[in-house]
């Protein structure tokens, strides 16, 4: 391997950033993926920061943030360069502008504007699972080399300083193998209580300590709730505090009366399932329903 | 050195590879694990593991070699050194267990202090002083039935005991899991159709404007695939009495398929214990309200992927008598396992996944039909490496066994 392992320093790695709580686990994860320069790859549960992490990083080394959001259509070419192939056929059907310079129907993409950077970037590819399948193996070269080849105007486009690549992913699809092998890997565990609450301090600095021990517990509560299908999250649990304070609600009300529920719960299977465990109506059938294998026939 | 490592990961089913060896060889190099096991513990797991589901195989072949290595902090360094020295084995015989009655807690911390305040030289073997081996209650390798042992976990939370807690457990991929992953799982499912099947219909834009241009402007027409799926499939759920304790992860897998939008079609139908003259519109199996299986057979089309989900333990005359079926108020002309055949032939692709786990299969009151059914069907059990599995089933046609 030719790339030259930058010497690490504990002193100048990213340590995390005033608006953002990161676990150690994290932050090592995130200074040896900058030292070995390889892209991290984040997954987790939606809702616990994955996004926000590269904004972090950003701040806290003081560069700027290129973000690519991923849709189902995106293609890696996107990223690299679009030759704006139509525009040019207009401009030759109607005379305008220079045609024979195709170097002006060149767009960068995302992933070309990180590498014309003249200072070192932080490129977020954001929820790459949403793509197609086959669309990380379209830039293991690209991310690997940080350069990449454009034949119309035959030119080579070269990383000038290598950018700090985070690639978040909601585990829709599975990464292929050949990808996951150049990255490195961190999973963000959910927070526990603890952690959580440090994690509230941050957004909310000014919280009623009795408001916010009611509502961790309801939330924690909720999340336990079995059969929920889109459990509340991190940020779920941000924007419900911040309702319960502007709604002026009792603390003492909260576990009852379950304000504003819908912050915390999306789905309406998973109120009707919450519903349905607290008034006590569990739809599964009596018990001695199964109890003898001769008796195993509808009631 | 750490090449054991490297193959322990191998054998607890880590998959490495040379290049992420490679990697990790660097970043130690470069001083990234700060000679530290914990540092170490996580710099490895960055660079090798590449999914959650491999975090608790890690942890336990972490666990497993480097079990051994305890990573004490707290104590004078004096006595690390002391305690570091390699020693023979120690021989325990019953005499020296009498001779060691339990002593308290608190005792054993006034007389841990005094030795401490006292020692000043190292001590392995003997019975007194603080050091390796012997039958000291303080010290390691030792042997003392209620000494305390020093050079075991620290305060700090060392890697060995991360490693050996074994959080992320639950990410396991051969466990069950819920029903994102299996949803996941299924998005295999149309991976497949959206690329191989299915005729060249729609008109891909960009390559035609490219190629068009390439033609200096003479229109070049470039067709492609739908993206849309083609699959169809057909769910067949078991809704019997013993089916109750696994009504979680069959709600989970339900779920799962319902909610993958990518099927060109999918129907659901259920049954109870095993499949005779009718399919059930929904879980209660109500005896009105049913479609009649000869009528599946008939209108559905033979590219439906058939998934059953079923324990397929009964008891045996169920599967293979006329007159079988549970339902005592009901009467089949044809025994069980003969409309199961049917539905395998008729239908080129089907798998059957059973909540049961594979290791139970073989002796379970239920197993000779488990064998009888698993004869007839590609069967799985319903985790999301089963399920997996089973879709590569559901993707290939397989010979049907005969008679």
């Amino acid at each position: 391997m030719s790339k030259k392992v930058r010497r690490y320093e504990t002193s100048t790695g990213y340590r995390g950033s005033e608006d953002y709580i990161v676990s150690d686990d994290l932050r090592n994860a995130v200074n040896i993926a900058i030292a070995l320069q390889k892209p991290l790859l984040i997954k987790g549960e939606p809702g616990t920061g994955k996004t926000m992490l590269a904004q972090s990083i950003a701040d806290s080394l003081d560069k700027e943030l290129i973000i690519w959001n991923i849709k189902s259509t995106t293609k890696a070419q996107e990223g690299l360069y679009v030759y704006d192939t139509v525009q040019r056929l207009y401009d030759s059907q109607f005379g305008e502008g220079d045609v024979a310079n195709i170097k002006k129907y060149i767009k960068l993409g995302k992933l070309g504007e990180a590498f014309i950077a003249s200072e070192p970037v932080v490129l977020l590819i954001d929820e790459i699972d949403k793509a197609d399948l086959e669309f990380p193996n379209d830039l293991l070269w690209e991310l690997d080399q940080m350069s990449f080849y454009i034949p119309e105007t035959k030119e080579t486009i070269q990383a000038v300083q290598r950018p700090i690549v985070v690639i978040t992913s909601n585990a829709e699809k599975e990464l292929p193998d050949a990808f996951l092998r150049r990255c490195i890997f961190h999973y963000i565990e959910f927070p526990d209580p603890e952690g959580m609450e440090t994690i509230i301090k941050v957004h909310h600095p000014n919280l009623e300590k009795r408001l916010l021990e009611q509502a961790m517990e309801t939330f924690y509560m909720l999340r336990n709730v079995p059969n929920i299908q889109k459990k509340p999250s991190t940020s779920e649990l941000i924007d419900w505090l911040q309702a319960l304070v502007v709604g002026g609600i009792n603390p003492n009300r909260i576990k009852q009366d379950l304000p504003f529920l819908g912050v915390l719960l999306k789905k309406n299977e998973d109120l009707d399932t919450l519903l349905n465990q607290l008034h006590g109506k569990t739809q599964t059938r009596s018990p001695n329903y199964a109890s003898s294998s001769l008796n195993r026939y509808r009631y | 050195m750490f090449t054991k490592f490297f193959y322990t990961l191998k054998n607890f089913g880590v998959p490495v590879s040379m290049n992420e060896w490679q990697a990790l060889l660097e970043a130690l190099e470069a001083g990234m694990a700060g000679s530290s096991l914990t540092g170490f513990y996580y710099l490895s797991r960055a660079v090798l593991i590449k999914t959650e589901a491999h975090y608790d195989r890690f942890d336990m072949a972490f666990a497993a070699f480097f079990g051994d290595i305890q990573t004490p902090e707290g104590l004078p360094d004096k006595i690390w050194d002391w305690l570091n020295k390699e020693l023979p084995e120690l021989e325990i015989t019953d005499e020296m267990r009498r001779n060691h009655q339990q002593l308290d807690l608190d005792e054993l911390k006034r007389m841990l202090e005094e030795r401490l305040a006292e020692q000043d030289e190292e001590h392995h073997g003997g019975n007194r002083w603080i050091g390796t081996g012997g039958t000291s209650p303080f010290g390691h390798s030792g042997y003392h039935p209620g000494g305390i042992r020093i050079g075991g976990d620290s305060r700090n939370l060392s890697a060995v005991k991360v490693a050996g807690m074994r959080r992320f457990q639950e990410f396991r991929t051969d466990e069950t899991l819920g029903v994102r992953q299996f949803q996941v799982a299924l998005r295999k499912l149309r991976q497949f159709t959206s690329r191989l099947e299915g005729p060249e219909t729609e008109l891909d834009l960009d390559a035609t404007v490219n190629k068009t241009c390439d033609n200096a402007g003479r229109l070049e027409l470039v067709w492609e695939r739908p993206r849309d799926n083609a699959i169809k499939v057909l769910l067949l759920m078991d809704a019997g009495g013993s089916m109750l304790t696994y009504s979680r992860l069959c709600n989970q897998l339900f779920t799962a398929v319902n909610r993958s939008n990518h099927f060109k079609d999918m129907q659901t139908f259920y049954f109870h214990n095993c499949i005779y003259d009718w399919l059930y519109h929904d879980s209660t199996c109500r005896q009105n309200d049913y479609t009649d299986t000869e009528y599946i057979l008939r209108t559905y089309s033979p590219d439906y992927r058939v998934i059953i989900v079923g324990d397929a333990s009964m008891a045996p005359y169920e599967l293979m008598r006329v007159g079988g079926i549970i339902d005592w108020d009901l009467h089949n002309d044809k025994p069980g396992i003969e409309w199961l055949r049917r539905i395998r032939q008729h239908f080129e692709y089907s798998a059957w996944l059973n909540p049961i786990p594979r290791n139970y299969w073989d002796w379970m009151d239920g197993a000779f039909t488990i064998r009888k059914i698993s004869e007839i069907f590609p069967m799985e059990s319903l985790t999301v490496d089963g399920l997996e599995r089973a879709i590569i089933a559901l993707r290939s046609k397989q010979a049907v066994a005969a008679n």
